[in-house]
């Protein structure tokens, strides 16, 4: 049994519109000091049996980020 | 024998009864393709059409890059068959890699959906060989992730080696990068671009016919072929 966390982050290149927009949001609602906002992803992926970290890579590198535009982290949490 | 064009259906395929029609319409015939079929009876082209495919859940395209029917697109694709995407079907093959780069949410944080004026740009692909190049076109373009990203190296090669098929003229809609409204493959054979032809091919419902060349450069280069 496997707990594993995967953080997906536009790479810092790449515009995000959606933390701009919530960027924005805590200006209005009065929030001082914001130099900016990023939006990612988190994925929380249960695992039945151990798992090789090439699997991770190519279920990250593959399918839950596009790395023409997005960078990933693999945390392993219960191996 | 008339060209036979497939157009894919995923599920949440929203523009493929138009493309359907398109193709009708340029004089070939259109064959349905469902997203769950493993191979493309045959077809001389391929048309994956706009729409939100998977609820554009996790990256527009994501998902449907791994339709069993993809599979099959993307190994021809490779051997040469003409595929055009539009709009969603564009991010799927981004999300393919039969395209480079990504398309990313609008610069304006807002669905535009309006007429659009396009330079075409490149006229030896399968799918523009009935334009002239520099010829400004009017179709329309409906889309929130329509932004085109890729890093300076790719824009610089596709720019170089005359691979932006489509630009969009006078006011770039979505943030586009170097107001990139569509590319292609290096062998020109793979097209996307973000605004939808398939909407511009009869004055009755389209703003232009503008987009019908799209079609029967496709029809003209098969009937050569």
């Amino acid at each position: 049994m496997a707990r594993v966390v995967v953080d997906v982050m536009l790479k810092p290149e790449i515009l995000d519109p959606q933390g701009k927009a919530v960027q924005g949001a805590l200006d209005r609602l009065g929030v001082a000091g914001v130099a900016s906002v990023r939006q990612g992803k988190r994925f929380e992926i249960e695992l039945d049996g151990p798992v090789d970290q090439a699997t991770l890579d190519d279920i990250a590198g593959r399918l839950l980020a596009n790395t023409v535009i997005e960078d990933y982290t693999v945390t392993v949490e219960d191996a | 024998m008339s060209a036979r064009i497939g157009v894919v259906t995923f599920p949440g395929s929203l523009d493929d009864r138009d493309a359907v029609r398109a193709v009708r319409l340029a004089g070939a015939e259109p064959v349905a393709l469902w997203h769950a079929e493993e191979e493309l009876r045959g077809v001389d082209a391929v048309v994956l059409p706009g729409g939100f495919s998977y609820g554009d859940y996790l990256r527009c395209g994501a998902i449907a890059r791994f339709a069993p029917i993809m599979q099959a697109v993307i190994d021809q694709a490779r051997a040469g068959l003409p595929v055009l995407g539009i709009c969603n079907g564009f991010q799927i093959l981004c999300e393919s890699h039969l395209l480079p780069g990504a398309l990313i949410r609008n610069d304006v944080r807002r669905f535009v959906c309006r007429d659009q004026w396009l330079r075409v740009e490149a006229t030896s692909t399968g799918w523009t060989s009935g334009y002239a190049s520099g010829q400004e076109i009017l179709v329309p373009l409906k889309n929130g992730e329509g932004g085109y990203v890729a890093d300076e190296a790719t824009l610089d090669r596709l720019e170089g080696e005359g691979r932006v098929v489509v630009r969009y003229l006078h006011d770039n809609p979505n943030g586009s990068y170097r107001d990139i409204a569509g590319v292609c493959n290096e062998r020109g054979n793979v097209v996307g671009l973000m605004p939808h032809p398939e909407h511009a091919v009869e004055s009755l419902t389209g703003p232009s016919t503008d987009g019908l060349a799209f079609f029967t450069s496709a029809i003209d280069q098969l009937v050569q072929a």
